[in-house]
């Protein structure tokens, strides 16, 4: 219970394993983030350019934002890991609700 | 007792923020509180759809006029470095580096900070060019709820940060403290998820008309 | 005896009880507050049913009636039912699945202060200008436009209760997730545990929307903004829907707990296990996802538009079919066991008629073409009233009589039980029945009086003998309660003889740590599974070992103070009381002061020694 992470025998193999293992990580990490601002960057691109129409920028600007939302939650909230079964469930449940919210006040709000 | 123990790099656990029941109950019940923040925002955001440019008159400022892109990309920027900064620390917190992780902590804030600044001078800026104001229109209420409340969340950020670092400055790492380093930092990326929505939906959408 | 039950003094007593984060005693403060709030609300009853017993009556002015309902629906919801219901999940729901304390015992602690806190605020709106009247509900329109501060009263101290509640269900989901003994899997865990599981991740979903409906009225009436002011480009209706996405899932926090100690009680009183298991964990589960898809029937008048009134009807009516599974799985776990007729048992048996009318006039009112006729008239006051008091405060005298020996550790008298539970039956039938025939005939709701000669004076004069008769029974139970105190006959492990889960294997009351070993759980129903192998009691699943404790800590208690004395500052600034903003200040600066000397100061908790544990053991055996 109190400390469930069984190190192995040898502690100065483990640390090297593990040092490799967490900068591995925070290269994926950098290149989620990197992502993240070519996203950004599209999307205030897409919105400064005068050429494109509305209806292809709203959806266009919310999917990119989907996608980095995404990066951010299973790169940088390291929800790609393991144990995080009941986290995912029950945010995914929480995305539902509010998809439902904004949903009937995008439509049946009347005005 | 393990919370308390000293550790070395060697024996540092390889998830220190869930090596405890403490930490595993303080992970599982902050992101549990994180879904109910989503609905909280959802539901600001679902108002703030239904008000947008719901104004009394034509003489008050729309959406469309009110932003730009220059500040919103500046705040934008700070705010996802931020993320990326609060990462690191986490990755030396991983590696039992204790300095080097509030070394990166101090940036976030710093960064945290900025972003602040810069919403506030937004906020000053409609108030007096716009007269867009809080109780001028329900959209001005919608606007300044949904983006006070995210500025309300990177406030408590920037505090709860601030005195995790100075609470724990002498004594260093422990896995009583290394949960609530992670829960923090947690809670600083999903600022910055929220943000990615406002300024999608409510600078980028505002702009777009 | 216990080495740790000292007698001590009533100041100590009391001390100990507002430090404590033990969540028997957060239990016992639940059961404490919620039933001292019920009594309220029941009061509030009472003076409705005899302003409206006969015609032209003016027992109360038309003012004083719409203070009173609304404070009756705010108070049995937010300040009875759902708290009662967290102290039986409080009590019980760690022990059945083996743990030693909830996951966060200090935010345990701090739930009931914000709930306690904020109901008391709440109340106090009676001696400071007059309650709240805008309905439970609060529609925007009617609650912008009601003078003084009643409505001020309603939003703040809801704000500070709802947060309490969220704070719990956060605890509870943790808990049962994190902190189940070993070989308790998800698909053993007793019902009343997977109800409470369920009804904290609709607490989880559900109490931000009225977080924020909260604000945003909170705002419109005390700062100035215009979200429901349609004269400045606001919307009465977004209130309606941020209440009802709320108000909805809150029906359903209130009665799957109720399913889930009616659940325990067939069982062990039928001595079954329990029929369908698996069936009624689906059909939870699946009420609680439906639960969020059918808040806007509560809004079919509004004029939604035919696609979206049709879209709800048809998941409202959805929700008959899990409902159904359990009324079923119910009625077979009864047939072919050995019943046993119990005040409890009578309390479940009674549950499954009323709950099913109430059920029924519920798919009429789905029915949205015909609630057009039904809507505001007690029609909806005889349904709700047939799925709350019929579902909800059954279940919760069934469980105060079921687990009473569990959290006292002393009978309540089944003589006396039994005249509660039919004075209470024949009370509750005879009060709504009829009301379903008054709202056909065309009596609106929430009106303060009728006239003559309009055929209603029959029918509620009947209803309101009804309400005597329920005020009857409660005043017996708690004769029954202080006789029961007062002869503190003390009773072992398992009071009805038939207990099934973990809770009743352990003594009544259970030491401060619950389990000296954590026990070992080898399927459903783990008690009775090693009573009839011929085992006196559980496996353990641990050697003696330390066991870790948290410390008391009074900084629950002095935070929910500071959000109290917040609220006033906040509440009469728009008085321009020189003394409010101070006020507000000072709350605020309490509150924050709170949480920073808790994140500050280190709380390791203690730990009891495994010397003192077996120290123990050897005083039981001469005893």
């Amino acid at each position: 219970m109190e400390n469930t992470q069984s190190n192995s025998a040898n502690p100065r193999m483990d640390l090297n394993f593990r040092r490799k293992k967490n900068a591995e990580d925070m290269k994926f990490q950098v290149i989620a983030f990197a992502l993240t601002i070519f996203l950004t960057l599209v999307a205030f691109v897409a919105v400064g350019y005068d050429g494109f129409s509305h209806w292809f920028i709203v959806p266009f600007i919310l999917l990119l934002a989907v996608v980095q939302v995404g990066f951010q939650l299973y790169y940088f909230m390291h929800m790609s890991h393991k144990g995080h079964e009941a986290v995912a469930f029950f945010l995914y449940s929480g995305s539902l609700v509010g998809a439902i919210t904004i949903l009937t006040f995008v439509t049946i709000v009347w005005l | 007792m393990a919370a308390e123990q000293k550790y070395t790099e060697a024996t540092w656990p390889s998830s220190p923020e869930r090596a405890t029941l403490e930490g595993k109950n303080k992970f599982l019940g902050f992101w549990l509180f994180l879904g109910g923040e989503t609905v909280l925002f959802a539901s600001l955001f679902a108002t703030y759809l239904a008000l947008k440019d719901k104004v009394p008159s034509a003489d008050h400022a729309l959406a469309k006029d009110l932003f730009e892109i220059p500040l919103t990309f500046m705040a934008t920027m700070l705010l996802l470095t931020s993320s990326l900064t609060s990462v690191y620390a986490m990755y030396h917190m991983k590696n039992f580096d204790f300095k080097r992780m509030q070394a990166w902590l101090l940036v976030t804030v710093l960064l945290g900070a900025a972003f602040l600044g810069l919403e506030i001078y937004e906020f000053n800026h409609y108030v007096h060019e716009f007269k867009h104001t809080f109780t001028s229109s329900a959209f001005g209420s919608a606007f300044y709820t949904l983006v006070g409340f995210h500025g309300a969340h990177v406030a408590v950020g920037l505090g709860w940060i601030l005195t995790l670092m100075i609470r724990n400055a002498k004594r260093g790492l422990t896995l009583y403290n290394a949960p609530k380093f992670y829960v923090a930092s947690l809670y600083w990326h999903f600022i910055d998820v929220v943000w990615v929505f406002i300024f999608t939906v409510v600078y980028l959408m505002g702009m777009v008309g | 005896m216990s080495t740790y039950a000292q007698k001590k003094g009533i100041g100590a007593t009391i001390w100990d009880y507002l430090t404590t984060v033990d969540h028997k005693k957060i239990a016992i403060l639940y059961l404490i507050a919620g039933g001292l709030f019920f009594v309220v609300g029941g009061l509030e009853a009472m003076f409705i049913r005899i302003q409206l017993a006969v015609p032209n009556n003016d027992f109360v002015s038309a003012g004083l009636f719409n203070e009173i309902i609304t404070m009756h629906g705010t108070t049995m919801i937010f300040l009875a039912a759902m708290p009662l219901l967290f102290g039986f999940m409080n009590a019980v729901m760690p022990l059945q699945i083996g743990a030693r304390d909830v996951a966060f015992p200090f935010l345990n602690s701090l739930g009931f202060w914000l709930f306690f806190f904020g109901g008391v605020f709440l109340n106090l709106s009676w001696f400071l200008g007059g309650a709240p009247d805008a309905g439970w509900t609060s529609y925007a329109s009617l609650s912008l436009a009601s003078p003084g501060h009643g409505v001020d009263f309603y939003v703040l101290g809801l704000q500070i209760s709802g947060a309490g509640t969220l704070i719990g269900g956060i605890n509870f989901l943790v808990t049962i997730i994190n902190m189940r003994a070993p070989g308790m899997t998800y698909m053993r865990m007793p019902l009343f545990t997977w109800s409470t599981f369920v009804a904290s991740a609709l607490i989880l979903f559900a109490f931000p929307p009225l977080t924020v409906g909260l604000f945003l009225m909170l705002f419109d009436r005390m700062f100035g903004a215009n979200f429901f002011d349609a004269a400045a480009g606001g919307n009465t209706i977004i209130w309606e829907h941020l209440f009802w996405i709320f108000g909805h899932p809150e029906v359903y926090i209130l009665i799957l707990p109720a399913f889930g100690i009616f659940s325990e009680i067939f069982a062990t009183f039928s001595r079954k296990r329990l029929f369908g298991y698996s069936s009624m964990v689906f059909a939870t589960v699946l009420i609680g996802f439906l639960g969020f898809m059918v808040w806007a029937h509560h809004m079919f008048t509004v004029g939604l538009g035919p696609i979206a009134n049709a879209i709800f009807a048809v998941a409202t009516m959805a929700i008959a079919v899990p409902t159904g599974i359990k009324i079923f799985n119910w009625l077979m776990t009864m047939w072919g066991g050995s019943i046993r007729f119990t005040t409890p048992m009578l309390y479940a048996v009674a549950f499954i008629p009323s709950f099913v009318a109430g059920g029924v006039t519920g798919i009429m009112n789905a029915v949205a073409p015909a609630d057009y006729q039904f809507h505001d008239s007690y029609f909806v006051v005889a349904h709700f009233h047939y799925v709350i008091v019929g579902g909800v405060v059954l279940g919760l005298l069934a469980g105060a009589h079921f687990y009473w020996p569990k959290m006292f550790g002393t009978m309540l008298n089944e003589f006396l039980g039994k005249i509660t539970f039919w004075l209470f039956l024949i009370g509750f039938h005879l009060t709504f029945f009829i009301q379903h025939f008054l709202g056909l005939m065309g009596m609106p709701r929430r009106v303060f009086t009728f006239m003559e000669g309009q055929g209603l004076e029959t029918g509620n004069l009947v209803s309101s003998i009804g309400a005597f008769f329920m005020a009857a029974a409660i005043i017996i139970l708690l004769i029954n309660v202080v006789i029961t105190s007062v002869k503190n006959e003390k009773v072992g492990n398992d009071p009805w003889g038939d207990g099934r889960t973990l809770e009743w294997a352990i003594p009544s009351p259970p030491p401060f740590y619950n389990f000296k070993q954590l026990p070992l759980v080898r399927g459903l129903d783990p008690y009775w599974l090693e009573k009839m192998e011929g085992k006196k009691g559980m496996m353990p699943a641990e050697p003696i070992g330390d066991i870790h404790m948290p410390n008391n800590s009074f900084i629950p208690f002095v935070l929910s103070m500071g959000m109290f004395i917040a609220a006033f500052g906040a509440m009469y600034q728009v008085d321009d009381k020189p003394w409010a903003i101070p006020v507000l200040i000072l709350g605020l600066l309490i509150v924050f002061g709170s949480m920073f000397i808790r994140s500050i100061k280190d709380d390791h908790g203690f730990h009891i020694h495994k010397e003192d544990l077996l120290d123990e053991d050897d005083k039981e055996v001469k005893a």
